[in-house]
This record gives C-alpha cells, structure tokens and sequence, in this order.
C-alpha cells in the first residue's frame, strides 16, 4: 500500500459520499463530468495511439438513437437496447476500420474520413426524420421511475450509474495500458512499417482498440440520452461535439489515465462558469473559449494538462505526441 | 549581358570573393564540419574533393545558407554572409547547383528556367539570360515545354545549372554534378564547365570523381571526415602520392 | 428527357462552381503549405457575415460589399497562417488539424455571440431565368461564372507569374526553393492569402443565395474536404473535376430522393472510394 493507492481509495470513498451531500444541481454537474470523462477516455484509448478521429459523434449518435428509437417503438428495454448499439456503434468501428488500417489510411486522411463518418450518421439521423424527429430531436417516452426503462428522476440513481461506467472506463483503460497491446500500438504509433517487420498484426491491434473505443462511447452516448432524456442529432454526432471530445482530451491529457477526466472537468468547469458569470446573454462564449484553448494547447502543451505535470515530475520520456 | 560577363573576367590581380575561416557545421544529430578553411579569388574555378561522407555537401550548404555554421566566419568580398538566408545569399550573387539536381519535377524545363531567375536583378534581364542558357544548353530549349522530371540525367544536370546560372550569379557552387552520371555524359558536363569558366565565372566545385575535376579547376582542397587534409593547385594535386593512390587508383 | 432531372442537373452544375472555388482555395494551401484548414468552412461564413453587414445593415453598394469581403477574408487567412500555423509547421500533422479545429469552434462560437444563431439573408433578388422549359436561378448562373473566372484567373496566375511558378515549386520541393531566391514564408503567406481570397470569393457567391449562420460552415464544409480528398487532396485539376461530380450526385440524388440523403450518399461514396483508392480518383 503506498501512497498512490491511499489517494485513491480516498477519492472513491469522497465519490461515493457525495451524493448523500451535495445539492441536486451539483449531482448534475458532476454525472455530466464523470459520463464526458468517461466519453472523452474512450476516445482516449485511441487518440493516444495515433489514431485521431474527429468522428466520434458517430458513435455518440448509434449509441444514443438505438436505444431510444427500440423504447419509443418497440417498448424493447433499454437494458437490450443500449447492447445493441453499442454491438452496432462497434460494428461501425469495425466497417470503417478495416479498409482504413488495411490500407494505411492513416493521419490526414483517417482523420477526414472519421469526420465524414460522423456527418454520414447524422444526416442518416436527420434525413430519418420521419422517426428520429430529425432535427428537432426526440424524447425517449418517460415513465417516472424505472429500472426496466432505466429511467430515474432522481440523479442518486443516475449518478451510482454514472460512478460505475466511469470506474469501468478508467479499468479499460488501464487494461490497455498494461497489456501487450499498449506496447504494440506505439510501436505501431512511432514506426507502422517496423512493426508489421517485427511480426505486430498492425490491423488487428489497431482494430482491437477501435471496436472498444467505438462501443464505449457509444454507452457514453446511450446513458446521456437516458439521464437528458432528449436527444438531438447535432448535440450528439455533430462536428461541435465531436471536435469538443478531441479538445477536452487534450487539454486534460490523453496520455494519462486520468487526463480525459480532468478534461471533462476543466469543459464542465469552464461551461458552468462561463453561465454563471455572463448569464445566458452570452451563449458561445464557452465554445469560443474552447476553440482559443484548443489552438493554444496544440501549440504549446500537446501532452496536455496532465501531461505537463507528468513530464515536471519524472523526466523520463513517454510516447511521442501523434506522429 | 555583355556588361555581366565583362564585369566577372575583368583582369588584374584577382582578389579573394569568397573566404571560409575555420568553419564549424552540421546537423543536430551530427557535426559534419570541423574548423574548415578555404578560399576562392575571383575568376577561378576551385575544386573539393573528398570521400563520401567527409561533409562535401555541407560545405556547399553551409555556404549558400541551407545549413546554419556553429562557428567560423563566412565573408562574400569581405562581407559576412554567417546567418544570411537562403534567398538573400543569392541575392548577393552566390548560386548553388544542390546534390542530385533537385529540379521540380513537375514543373516544365522553361519553367525551371523562370523560377532561377526569380529574384529582382535576375528578371530584368530574363529574356536574355534565358537566350544564353539555352545557347550553351540547346537539349533544353527542344525540351522546354517537357516536365523536368522527365529529362535524363544528363539533361537535368544541365537544367539544374542553367537554373542556377539564370540568377546571373557571380559565384556559382556545383554539388557532385557528375554523380550519377553515364561516363560519357559527366565528359559533357565538365565540357561544360570548362565553358562557364571561360565565361569568367567563379566556380566551387565539390567531386567525388578526381580525375576529371582536377583536370577543370586550377586549385583543390581535399576534404576528408570534415577537415582541409591536403590543398594546392590541380598539378600539385595530380602529382601528390597520396592523392594519386588514395584517390585516382595509380 | 425528362425536364425536371435536366434541371436539377444544371442546378447541380451551377453549385459545383462554388463548391469548385473552395475547393482550389482549400487544396492550394494543402499543396503548398501542407495543411489542412478544417476551419476553412467557417472562414467562408465570416465573409458571409460581412456581406451582410456591409450591405444589408450599412447600406453599402453590393460591389463593395463583395470586394471589401474578399479582402478581409484574405487578410484573415494571412492572420491564420500567422498566428496558428506557422508556430507548429514543425509539428505533427494531426497537431494542425486539431489547431484548425479549434479555430473552427472558435469561429463558430465567437459568431454565435456576435450574431446570434438567428438565419440573416442579405435580401437580393435575383431572377429566375427560363431556357427552354429550364428554369435557371440568376445566382446560380452568376456564381457559376464567376468560380470559372476566378479559377481561370488562379490558372494564369499560378503559370504566368514568378510568384505562382514559385508557389507551385515550393509544393514540389520545399527545401531548396530558398536557393532559388524564393523566401519561403512570404510565399506561404501569399499562398494563404489567396486561399483566403477563395473562400471570400465563394462567400459573395453563397450570400446570394443562402441565408447565413454560424453553424452555415458545418453544412459544406465537410463536402468541401470530402471533395478535395477525393480528387487527391493538392491536385487543384483533380479537386476542380471531383467538385462537379459530387454536385451532379447531389443534385440528382436529390431530385430522386431527399436532399439529406443524396448528401448521405456523397459521403458513403467517399468511404467507399477511400477504401478503393486512398489517393483519390485523380491523384498525385
């Protein structure tokens, strides 16, 4: 037991007591924080190997709209629903990953065809507005409390859940972190050709981490519909939010475990601020700051918040910013 | 055009345009040159030979700007050209014929041609200087319209210094034009050369292939592993030993 | 042949002459400078809103409105260049793009506070011309004639002047061009300048037809990169042609199906042709 190990036992048991003590809206803020920081570790997972997607919304919005369209329609739980979007959202990440890897489109170009992957799922959502409600937005039909249709008014509820995926999305992440695998995506990350020389199955690593980094966001995506209980095709799968989940994951530190939350933390944060001091007159100035933060810290902090503190602390070099 | 070809073989005692002073350089990785020293008077044609490796196309670089020098001094008649760019060194008059030619592929012969001569002097007198590049190089002016990438080697040797020449330069640095060559093309490329000299051009040539550039140049330095070994004129060269057995197979 | 197919053939030819212009604008800077500006889009909507304001709110003549726009969208493109890709040119080419990115959100976001989200249209009417039972709007011709202009003018300048040969060696080797007496960054700068003037130009053509908000730029922003991928991202020929390809997609998938969909189409299209041939149908 060292100190590390304390620190976050600790922080768990304030995680777990919070609820019992701080007000509603507080409980809001922090579901928001802990289901984003959950999102933003998924992409993560990938961003951190190279593999930048500025389409994730992509699989916000299968993972959201499933679930929902089953329940609306088809009174079919959520607790069936939401496996088969994520089963779906993988998919997806599979379809559009084993061209790309196979045929090494990579960088620039994977990057553009991530974002034409997400503007295809939300023209799909809108151009289906006859049962998406299109841009409008639709509401998963609400019966007060529920487990059968993970519906509950209460944030308790909502927040434990919240807590949990969280908690698994950090354990994914640290599971990537400490197999095989995180060596292999470097190698794959720094020098693809060397590599595949040294016997590294580059499209089945990179393949691997992009099935699971499409299913849980798209958890992400299907839980937020259930807390908000509205969705809306451009708040899920537009390019604002998919851009804002790279922001948030490089401001906190995609390299971190640790990182993306602080990146949720930090949006959050600055979105709630920003409300507060300014009143709603000034809708956009939150995102306008995010776009001058972005810039910034793609200029000069690539590794992120986190990150920074990391290199302070030990000089040992980690793996380089996206190549 | 007369008047630029008068100006550079003016007669008289010949003073020294370009001096290096124990220049240092090299990349960040690697130091390619150690406290190099030479010098080049006006109207000569001075050669550097050396083994691959010994830094050769640094030293052209280091001079035309392309490569920052540590230390030494650099002077263009006097004048320090240490830190100048690229672009304002061949303001100055110095050209640089680079290490494999590096024409722009796509680009046509003609246009090559255009973009040596793009800085403000070399304009103004464009069309005449384009006359007496394709004089001296009549394959290019048949090819003018072909994309460059497309030429011979040979070919592109010449377009890669009628590039260079197109800047009207006073000085003009020639990286390995041989490399590369057939054995009866580098023949024509040191024809050539001996040509632009008779122009009354300054010339540096850097060569792996001795024996031909000692027969061009009226001195020599010999550049090995980053330092001035040997130096003299191209007779004393020819008939040093070590130079002949090291260098010339004898 | 059936008249309405026909016209909305036209149509589509008519939009893919902006939509061509941006693309030169978006591939120039690609090819020169080798970046992509994902906010390049947005760049449009704020020449838009100059329009706009120029002439819709100050009451200036619609020809200065255009022209003043141009050149503030130019001089905006030197500013980006300045300001966000000069620093990290060095850097890796996923940093760029997210550096873009963030301009777009920013972009976006600093118009939504200044403009509000509200749908501004400059209120020109132009008309419906009828050319045997084809019905033409006036803009679209307009806009049509002016991106060849534009583009044929680009053309000439790219192969007449020192300045273009220049910008187009520099794509093709960019470390020796300083030997040629070429300096780099001014001709990175014109470079985005022109690029710049592109996007100002397809803003003047839009605003006279579309209506404009912030978010207008997350509407043809990704066709444009689409486009430019898609005739081989820096072949200003292959993007030219690929712009007229994908117009005709989608003013005929529109024609038969909805407008959404035939956009769908397009970029299931792209996949589909990014798998088959990554460099694009043209290519390098």
């Amino acid at each position: 037991m060292n100190a590390r190990r304390i620190g976050a036992l600790t922080g768990l048991g304030v995680l777990l007591a919070l609820p019992f003590v701080t007000p509603a809206y507080f409980l809001h803020l922090l579901i928001q924080i802990l289901l984003w920081g959950f999102i933003y570790t998924a992409w993560s997972t990938m961003g951190r190997f190279g593999l930048v997607s500025l389409g994730h919304g992509a699989f916000m919005g299968v993972g959201a709209y499933v679930p929902a369209l089953l329940w609306n329609y088809y009174d079919v739980t959520p607790w069936l629903g939401i496996p088969l979007g994520i089963v779906l959202s993988a998919l997806l990440g599979l379809i559009i990953g084993y061209p790309c890897f196979r045929l090494k489109v990579v960088g620039h170009y994977f990057a553009l065809v991530t974002l034409a992957l997400g503007q295809v799922v939300l023209l799909s959502i809108v151009a289906a507005r006859d049962i998406t409600g299109g841009s409008l937005g639709m509401t998963p039909r609400s019966i007060g409390h529920s487990w059968y249709a993970l519906q509950f008014p209460e944030k308790r509820y909502f927040y434990a859940i919240a807590l949990l995926v969280w908690l698994g999305g950090l354990l994914v992440w640290r599971w990537i972190d400490r197999g095989i695998g995180r060596e292999a995506l470097e190698a794959i990350s720094d020098d693809e050709e060397a590599a595949a020389a040294v016997g590294i199955d580059v499209t089945r690593e990179k393949l691997r981490v992009t099935i699971i980094s499409a299913a849980l966001t798209a958890l992400g995506g299907a839980l937020f519909g259930q807390y908000l209980m509205y969705l809306n095709p451009e708040s899920v799968s537009g390019i604002g939010v998919s851009l804002q989940i790279v922001f948030a994951a490089i401001a906190g530190g995609m390299y971190a475990m640790l990182g993306p939350t602080v990146g949720a933390l930090l949006t959050i944060a600055l979105t709630e601020g920003l409300r507060v001091w300014f009143g709603a007159n000034f809708v956009g100035a939150a995102n306008a700051i995010y776009g001058i933060l972005l810039i910034l810290f793609v200029v000069f902090m690539p590794r992120g918040i986190l990150g920074w503190f990391e290199m302070a602390r030990r000089p040992r070099a980690g793996p380089a910013p996206a190549e | 055009m007369r008047a630029w070809r008068k100006f550079i073989s003016a007669g008289g005692p010949k003073p020294i345009m370009l001096s290096l002073v124990d220049v240092s350089a090299g990349y960040s990785s690697l130091r390619a040159l150690f406290g190099v020293s030479l010098e080049v008077a006006a109207g000569e044609t001075v050669g550097v030979i050396g083994p691959n490796g010994a830094g050769k196309t640094t030293l052209m670089r280091v001079i035309s700007g392309l490569v920052a020098a540590f230390a030494g001094a650099i002077t263009l008649d006097g004048r320090s050209i240490v830190g100048v760019p690229p672009h304002r060194i061949v303001e100055h008059g110095i050209a640089h014929v680079p290490e494999n030619r590096r024409l722009f592929p796509r680009l046509t012969v003609e246009d090559n041609l255009r973009i040596g001569a793009f800085i403000p002097a070399a304009r103004h007198h464009f069309a005449e200087q384009l006359a007496w590049v394709y004089q001296l190089f009549p394959q290019l002016r048949e090819r003018r319209r072909q994309p460059a990438g497309t030429l011979s080697g040979g070919e592109q040797q010449m377009c890669a210094i009628g590039r260079a020449l197109m800047s009207r330069p006073r000085l003009l640095l020639m990286d390995e034009p041989s490399a590369g060559l057939a054995p009866l093309v580098v023949q024509q490329v040191f024809d050539l050369i001996r040509r632009i000299r008779a122009e009354g051009l300054t010339v540096l040539i850097v060569e792996q292939n001795v024996q031909q550039v000692l027969e061009v140049v009226d001195r020599a330095y010999l550049l090995e592993v980053g330092s001035i070994r040997l130096a003299g004129t191209s007779t004393e060269l020819k008939n040093n030993e070590f130079i002949r057995k090291a260098y010339m197979g004898l | 042949m059936d008249m309405f197919l026909l016209e909305a053939a036209i149509n589509g030819l008519l939009l893919a002459g902006v939509l061509a212009l941006l693309t030169l604008g978006l591939n120039l800077i690609f090819g020169v400078i080798d970046v992509v500006w994902i906010a390049y889009a947005d760049l449009v909507m704020c020449g838009m809103y100059a329009v706009y304001w120029l002439f819709a709110v100050y009451g200036w003549p619609l020809p200065l409105a255009f022209a003043v726009s141009v050149l503030g969208v130019a001089a905006l493109g030197m500013m980006v260049h300045v300001l966000i890709i000069a620093p990290i040119l060095s850097s890796a080419p996923i940093n760029q793009l997210l550096a873009t990115g963030g301009l777009l959100y920013f972009l976006q976001s600093f118009a939504t506070l200044l403009f509000t989200t509200d749908f501004r249209n400059i209120g020109v009417r132009l008309p419906i011309i009828e050319i045997g039972g084809i019905y033409i709007s006036y803009s679209r011709l307009l806009a049509f004639g002016v991106a060849l202009v534009g583009a044929t003018a680009l053309y000439l300048f790219l192969k007449r002047t020192y300045i273009g040969t220049a910008i187009r060696a520099i794509a093709q080797d960019r470390e020796i061009i300083g030997l040629m007496g070429v300096d780099q960054r001014r001709i990175y700068l014109v470079t985005s300048a022109i690029g710049g003037a592109l996007a100002g130009l397809g803003a003047c053509l839009l605003a006279l037809q579309y209506d404009v908000h912030p978010f207008i730029g997350n509407t043809f922003g990704p066709l444009i990169f689409m486009i430019c991928v898609l005739g081989g991202l820096g072949n200003m020929i292959g993007g030219f042609v690929a712009a007229f390809i994908i117009s005709q997609i989608i003013a005929i998938g529109g024609y038969y199906f909805s407008t959404e969909l035939s956009y769908v189409l397009a970029f299931m299209l792209f996949i589909v042709l990014m798998f088959i041939r990554p460099q694009g149908i043209v290519g390098r």
